[in-house]
């Protein structure tokens, strides 16, 4: 490795090629996948199917970690419902006993929703990273296109492989519209 | 299905209706984000909305007086007495609620079933959905005459009588579904927003609103990895809000299913409740939807071909409350020997608010027998008579339930009369001012229409097109 490819290393996030189609988004992301780069990303203004797998990403946890929340949810739910109605303030109502499980059950299944969906809303922006205001990748001038009609595929500098010129050289291949460094 | 790719104008009739497209033909990605953004972004604002913005004001006006009088005075000066302890106040929270739970049918179960159609109109029923339930909420809360004192036997926290909520009563689980429902509904509706902030972030020109959106988007960037992962998040929602939005209205109904009064100890309330939600709802989306995409001019997104399905999921639906209030009156009239359920049903029928239950069959069943009718569903005027005939029917159908069988219940020297005051109407007029006026400030703050999904929709539409050509070349 050469020393101006190390020094290309700490200067740069990456480097990203904007693309016109997610087609064309996808067919780059597959090829850069089978040329061994690993520490990529790539950015669109929808979700794309097949491109996570593309980019060699693992399926989300999130569902374990919503399903933890809904198991929390009915534990706590129906807890403090025992606990108040059975130990901390028994009151006798119309001869039912105090321990009324079916009456419990509505609130504990509220409760099992609410905390399930507060898990997955959290879980989500948590899992991702947000809110994060700043990112390297905004930096680049026509990014703003990628929440309209634009496509990016960008290849970070932690990637062993990566080499600022061979990285975009290897992404110039690929049919972009346009290839640019991303400043960190 | 060669037709789909045939330009059709979109108010056009066409012989069968499925090939009405569900985007107007001729939109790209681009012209997508700058359409709908453009209705919040472009600075060109129709006068319908100002004069919508001040009309409302005076009503948000009678809303502010009523419950400042309410809140000085007390409840007394409202209708309700013995033995009608639930007046007004019961009839509107039940009326919203359901109203509320067509946004979450639209946003949750139609995505469950794959219904692409929904695309165009859950964001904005969604809103609904929140705006309708902040009005529900307020009458319970008004109710309490003193809602400052109230909250110790409404949720549990550790007052310093050291008393607890009694669980055993269902309007403790109301408190606890309409909260969660509120709560649920309001991350639901973020999480879809979170990329359309984004666009508007990206495309706002002023710096006051870039930093706005910028700061409500969260930093959204659209990775590839994000979108993973808030795809699981999304169906997730959409999973748990399905069982929650049937639960509501379910627990709703056994604010009055659980008690003994004749007309309201009934098993068929949790369905029949369930059904009536959903048939208000849309007919709520209706009428908001038909003034917003003329005022707009978003035919484009929100096509007949929506509107035509909107009003065939109220004709069904509105079949289902049929049945529930044929099952009602067989039930009391035929089926049942408690001569105090007979009599409720004739007293409903022919005695003094008799006027109220025939009113309810005609607006609320007969007149939405026009749905039948393909001319009636593309005939935009009427199908705005019909939801509003369904508005006033949902309304009346917990009027009739609420009021008229309290009024005279198991003993004739306890019977008597209810009367709604200027109290009343003056804070349910407010309420319908509230809503309004709030779904006009979030149509022009917000995307009314989910920009990330109809680009995904288009997405989808050209990957079918490519199939079909290419089978056809082959």
């Amino acid at each position: 490795m050469s020393v101006h490819a190390v020094a290309a290393k700490t200067n740069l996030h990456g480097v990203i090629a904007e693309f016109d189609s997610p087609d064309a988004l996808l067919e780059a992301a597959h090829r850069a996948h089978q040329a061994g780069y690993r520490k990529m990303d790539a950015y669109s203004p929808f979700p794309i199917e097949g491109l996570d797998e593309a980019l060699g990403f693992k399926p989300s946890r999130l569902s374990l970690i919503v399903l933890i929340g809904g198991l929390t949810g009915i534990a706590l739910g129906y807890g403090l419902q025992y606990w108040i109605s059975v130990i901390d303030y028994p009151l006798m109502v119309g001869g039912k006993p105090y321990h009324s499980w079916p009456s419990f059950i509505p609130v504990t299944y509220e409760l099992m929703i609410l905390s399930a969906s507060i898990a997955a809303t959290v879980g989500m922006l948590a899992l991702n990273g947000l809110p994060k205001p700043y990112h390297p990748v905004f930096n680049v001038p026509r990014f703003d296109l990628a929440s309209n009609d634009r496509f990016f595929l960008c290849i970070e500098s932690t990637d062993p492989q990566f080499e600022r010129e061979k990285t975009r050289t290897f992404l110039e291949q690929c049919h972009p519209y346009e290839v640019s460094e991303v400043e960190p | 299905m060669a037709s789909v790719a045939r330009p059709l104008s979109h108010e056009q009739e066409t012989t069968a209706g499925s090939v009405t497209p569900l985007i107007a033909p001729g939109h790209t990605y681009r012209s997508i984000t700058e359409k709908i953004s453009g209705v919040v972004l472009s600075g060109d604002v129709p006068t319908g909305w100002f004069v919508g913005i001040a009309f409302t004001l005076v009503l948000l006006g009678s809303l502010g007086i009523s419950a400042t009088v309410l809140l000085i005075i007390g409840t007394g000066i409202w209708g309700i007495n013995i033995p009608v302890g639930w007046g007004f106040a019961i009839i509107n929270f039940v009326w919203w609620i359901g109203i509320g739970h067509a946004g979450t049918l639209i946003s949750a179960i139609l995505h469950l079933l794959n219904q692409q159609w929904r695309t165009s109109i859950n964001r904005f029923a969604e809103a609904m959905t929140l705006f309708a339930v902040m009005c529900a909420g307020m009458f319970p809360l008004l109710h309490t005459g003193r809602p400052w004192l109230a909250a110790y036997w409404l949720f549990p926290y550790p007052s310093t009588m050291g008393v607890w909520p009694q669980f055993r009563s269902p309007l403790i689980w109301d408190v606890f579904a309409v909260s969660t429902y509120f709560t649920v509904s309001l991350l639901f509706w973020y999480v879809g927003l979170i990329p359309d902030l984004a666009t508007m972030r990206d495309r706002a020109k002023s710096k006051a609103s870039q930093v706005i959106y910028g700061m409500a988007a969260m930093g959204w960037r659209g990775s590839a990895l994000h979108w993973q992962r808030y795809e699981v998040a999304y169906l997730l929602l959409a999973g748990l809000s399905t069982p929650l939005v049937v639960s509501v209205h379910s627990i709703v109904s056994f604010d009055f299913a659980v008690s003994l009064i004749p007309g309201w100890h009934t098993t068929i309330f949790p369905p029949y409740f369930v059904a009536g939600a959903v048939y208000a709802g849309f007919a709520m989306v209706l009428t908001l939807g038909i003034p917003m995409r003329a005022m707009f001019h978003l035919q484009d997104f929100i096509t007949m071909r929506h509107i035509d399905n909107m009003a065939k999921v109220m004709l069904a639906t509105g079949l289902f409350v049929a049945y529930g209030y044929a099952i009602e009156a067989f039930t009391s009239l035929v089926y049942t020997t408690n001569p105090y359920e007979h009599f409720m049903m004739i007293n409903r029928m022919f005695g003094p608010y008799g006027w109220a239950y025939w009113m309810l069959v005609l607006t609320n069943i007969l007149i939405p027998q026009l749905l039948w009718f393909r001319r009636c569903r593309r005939s935009i005027g009427l199908l705005f008579f019909i939801s509003m005939s369904i508005n006033v029917g949902m309304w009346l159908e917990r009027f009739v339930i609420v009021v008229v069988s309290l009024h005279r219940d198991f003993m004739p020297g306890a019977w008597g009369m209810y009367i709604p005051t200027i109290w009343d109407f003056g804070l349910f007029i407010g309420t319908i001012g509230f809503f309004v006026f709030m779904m006009l400030l979030f149509v022009r703050g917000l995307p009314a229409i989910s920009i990330a999904e109809i680009r995904h929709l288009l997405f989808e539409k050209k990957h079918e097109e490519k199939h079909h050509t290419e089978e056809a070349a082959a």
